[in-house]
């Protein structure tokens, strides 16, 4: 549990907040010439990191708006916070 | 076995005050090499090693665990054992697990306390009943055992259940497994660890996996906090860090860690003699041996290693319990933990050969691992010492999610997902 600075409404309680998983995950340009090892590549696979991580967050009961989040997954400590389409920054 | 546990030992033991019993398992250095290796000295881990050296004869083999034995999730788990799975694939692996659980303390000469004291599934709208139903069918073609609940039944099965119909979600029938119960967690770890171990298993305790070496697409052995140990097979069974694992060998899992919670409240007098579980409103509760009711909470949404967990999460808990059961309304709780659970996007596991040579993974057990520790044991044992998964666990491949043919069992599975 832990407060996150919306980019739009500001510190909010962790519980006003849904998260989205992994960010930067892009979507295939051609699905049609998709491989079965890329569509599970793409669909199943994720990083699961313990450490520094980019996710993506949803403010579901404020004012749902989705921004990317880099957190360190061993301790929940909140490292960035950014708009969606701006550059991921590097930590 | 040369510490065999009877009453005869009892009684010799008493004699001496109960200052000479044998340690149950040794403390020893790791060899330069093994057969074998497990990562993980949970409870899987343990009866992997276990049955490696029991059915397979592979007794130049170790478990490694970073922390102590049953020390992660098999000490952190609510104890809920049941088979009442609706796919054909899981119905075949936890029943497979459950008729073991029914001879273990006599196998292991080790009393897991394995009480079968029923497991009931409540229904709280028409589709709830309509899939209680069709999983009660689907389990008894799989043979099974299993029964449908009227909301009278239900009551006389468990009378402190607030079956009024003016309740928010009420209770409308459920499913009763009456081979399913509970076990005592710290038990099945301790009992597998000192079978394994009289059959000459090394268990390796504060020794951390580093890394993984491989020459090419063959494993060659670990690097771990006690130095190189050389192996040609590395199973691996980290529950919630099995994606670490999978990274130091450069292997890809589809599997997502998330805190799940637990708690306990203070003991109380014998009240509730079953397993009660409500998927639509996610509550579930059953009385430990010690009286303390054992309550399981639900996963948070995101990703962390931290074994806390969020308070609201506790809360949703509770007040589906306090709405069910109103009887527990001044019970005070004692103690709240969490454990990190490694979820597979159908929520089934993997237990399965790799993309390299002599590395296999059982992991994505998610919320409800413990009550498949035997089952899992054997079937991961049997795929490490063949090469080949068992009939039993061939569908629980990690291909799957590639050939599309999952094992969905998010709608099946009772609660927590």
């Amino acid at each position: 549990m832990f407060v996150i600075n919306c980019p739009y409404c500001g510190e909010r309680d962790q519980q006003e907040f849904k998260a989205g998983g992994e960010a930067h995950i892009e979507r295939p340009k051609q699905p049609t010439e998709l491989s079965d090892d890329e569509w599970a590549e793409y669909l199943f696979m994720r990083k699961n990191i313990k450490g520094v991580q980019y996710e993506r967050w949803n403010h579901a009961h404020g004012c749902r708006k989705w921004f990317n989040m880099v957190r360190d997954t061993s301790n929940d400590e909140i490292k960035a916070i950014y708009k969606m389409g701006e550059k991921p920054p590097s930590i | 076995m040369g510490n065999k546990y009877s009453v005869f030992s009892l009684i010799k033991n008493a004699l001496s005050y109960h200052e000479n019993w044998q340690r149950a398992w040794k403390d020893p250095t790791p060899k330069k090499e093994y057969d074998a290796v497990i990562v993980g000295g949970g409870g899987h881990g343990l009866a992997t090693a276990y049955y490696l050296a029991k059915k397979h004869n592979m007794k130049n083999i170790a478990v490694v665990e970073k922390g102590w034995i049953g020390g992660g999730n098999t000490g952190r788990n609510t104890t809920i054992i049941r088979s009442n799975y609706l796919w054909d694939a899981s119905a075949g692996l936890y029943d497979h697990a459950l008729k073991i659980w029914e001879g273990l303390s006599q196998e292991l000469n080790y009393n897991v306390m394995f009480s079968q004291r029923g497991v009931m599934n409540l229904a709280h709208n028409l589709q709830d009943v309509r899939d209680l139903k069709r999983r009660t069918h689907a389990n008894r073609l799989n043979g099974i055992d299993a029964v449908y609940l009227s909301t009278e039944e239900v009551k006389k099965f468990c009378p402190i259940i607030n079956t009024s119909q003016d309740i928010r979600y009420p209770v409308l029938g459920g499913t009763l497994q009456r081979r399913a119960g509970t076990a005592r967690h710290d038990a099945v770890a301790w009992g597998y660890a000192r079978g394994a171990d009289e059959m000459g298993v090394d268990i390796i305790q504060n020794c951390e996996v580093k890394g993984i070496k491989r020459i090419g697409d063959t494993v060659e052995g670990l690097e771990t906090t006690k130095g190189f140990i050389k192996t040609k097979k590395i199973g691996v069974v980290a529950a919630g860090h099995s994606s670490v694992i999978a990274n130091m060998a450069g292997i890809r899992l589809p599997l997502e860690s998330k805190p799940l919670q637990a708690l306990v409240s203070e003991p109380v007098k014998p009240i509730i003699d079953t397993v009660v579980m409500s998927n639509a409103v996610h509550a579930y509760v059953s009385q430990s041996d010690k009286g303390e009711l054992v309550i399981g909470a639900g996963t948070d949404d995101y990703v962390s290693y931290t074994q806390k967990g969020s308070h609201q999460i506790v809360e949703g808990t509770l007040n589906a319990i306090l709405e069910l059961y109103p009887i527990f309304s001044r019970m005070r709780m004692l103690r709240q933990w969490g454990g990190i659970v490694d979820i597979c996007p159908d929520a089934s596991p993997i237990l399965s050969k790799t993309s390299i040579n002599g590395l296999y993974f059982n992991c994505g057990w998610g919320t409800g691992g413990f009550k498949a520790t035997p089952g899992s044991g054997d079937l991961f044992a049997h795929t490490i010492a063949n090469d080949e998964p068992h009939k039993l666990n061939a569908a629980f491949n990690l291909n799957r999610f590639v050939s599309g043919d999952l094992v969905d069992e998010h709608g099946a599975a009772a609660v927590a997902h």
